[in-house]
C-alpha cells in the first residue's frame, strides 16, 4: 500500500482531533468530503489508523504520579514470560506493557494517586509478579507527544 | 469536582472512544442530553482534553521503534531546555518524556529499518546537545497500550 502527501495531511489532522467529520477534515486539507471519507476508510482498512485515544488530564482525575518501570526477569523460560505478561496486563494501574530488548525485558507505564499509592502498587502488585527480577523506576515529570514524520 | 456520573462517563468513553455519545450515555445510565452537557463541562474544565487518532507507524512503513534513554550533562544549566528544543526538530521523534530518576529524558524514535535507524542515530540523535550517556531499548512488542486510567 502506498500513501501520498494528501494521506499524510489527513493523518496530521485526525491525529490532532479524531472527532472531526470527513467534511471538516476535507476543509482543512482542501479536499471534498467524499474523497476524505474514502481515504479515511482506506487508512483504517490498511491498519494505519487503529482507533482513537481519549486524552484525559491525569492529574485532574487524581492520578498525580506516573512512573515508568524497567523490569528484568529473574528466570527466563517460555512459561514464565507468558505468566509474567498475563499477570502484569491484569493490573489496573499498569497502563502500558512493552516487551523490549536491551537493559530490561519489559517496560511498564504505571499510574498512581501519589507516591505512597505508587509504593503500594509496587510492593503488592509489581514485586509479586511471577519471575520478576531487577526493577528500575523513573518518575515521569513531563510528556510531549510529537506528530511524527507525517 | 467530579462525581460518580462523570467518572462513569469517562470510564466508558475511555474504553470505547469511537462510540457515539448516546451509547456512552446509555451505558453510564444517563440521558443523552445530560451526558452531552457533562462531557461539555469536562471539556471546559480541561479534564477531557481531546481525542486523537491512533496511528500504527509500522503500517506506514516504520518497522523499527526504539526507546532512547538519555542522561544529560547537568552541569549545563540549560541542558534540558536545549536538548528538548533540538529533539523537537527531529521528525522521527514521536514522544519526549522527562524523568526524575536514573534517566533524565526518553525519546521514542521510529525508523523504516535498521539502516534508516543507524542514519538517524548518527546524524540526528548523537548530535543532540548535552548528552552524557545514551541507552537504547528496542521495542519487540507492545502487549497493552490502552493507557486507560483506573477511574
Amino acid at each position: 500500500m502506498s500513501w501520498d502527501d494528501t494521506d499524510m495531511a489527513i493523518l496530521r489532522v485526525v491525529q490532532q482531533d479524531a472527532t472531526l467529520g470527513a467534511g471538516a477534515v476535507g476543509r482543512a486539507v482542501g479536499l471534498s468530503q467524499p474523497a476524505v471519507w474514502r481515504r479515511l476508510q482506506r487508512l483504517r482498512a490498511a491498519g494505519v489508523i487503529t482507533g482513537r485515544r481519549v486524552d484525559l488530564d491525569v492529574e485532574k482525575l487524581g492520578f498525580g504520579v506516573t512512573v515508568f518501570l524497567g523490569v528484568k526477569l529473574a528466570t527466563k523460560g517460555r512459561v514464565s514470560l507468558e505468566d509474567f505478561e498475563r499477570a502484569c496486563m491484569s493490573i489496573p494501574e499498569v497502563q502500558t506493557v512493552q516487551h523490549v530488548l536491551g537493559l530490561y525485558d519489559y517496560r511498564l507505564r504505571v499510574v498512581a494517586r501519589d507516591l505512597s499509592d505508587f509504593e503500594r502498587v509496587l510492593r503488592r502488585r509489581i514485586m509479586t509478579l511471577p519471575g520478576v527480577g531487577n526493577v528500575e523506576a523513573n518518575v515521569l515529570l513531563s510528556e510531549e507527544r510529537r506528530p511524527g514524520p507525517l | 469536582m467530579l462525581d460518580d456520573a462523570d467518572r462513569r462517563l469517562l470510564r466508558y468513553l475511555q474504553s470505547d472512544p469511537e462510540a457515539p455519545v448516546s451509547e456512552i450515555a446509555e451505558r453510564a445510565g444517563l440521558q443523552p442530553t445530560t451526558a452531552a452537557r457533562r462531557l461539555e463541562r469536562l471539556r471546559a474544565q480541561g479534564v477531557l482534553r481531546g481525542s486523537h487518532a491512533v496511528i500504527d507507524w509500522a503500517a506506514l512503513g516504520y518497522a523499527v521503534e526504539v526507546s532512547l534513554r538519555f542522561t544529560l550533562d547537568k552541569t549545563q544549566a540549560r541542558a534540558f531546555d536545549e536538548f528538548q528544543a533540538a529533539a523537537r526538530d527531529i521528525p522521527e521523534v514521536i514522544a519526549i518524556q522527562t524523568f526524575l530518576g536514573r534517566v533524565d529524558v526518553r525519546l521514542s524514535v521510529i525508523a523504516r529499518d535498521m539502516a534508516d535507524y543507524q542514519r538517524l542515530y548518527r546524524d540526528s540523535i548523537l548530535t543532540l546537545p548535552h548528552i552524557a550517556d545514551i541507552e537504547a531499548l528496542m521495542h519487540v512488542a507492545t502487549l497493552k497500550t490502552s493507557e486507560t486510567l483506573p477511574i
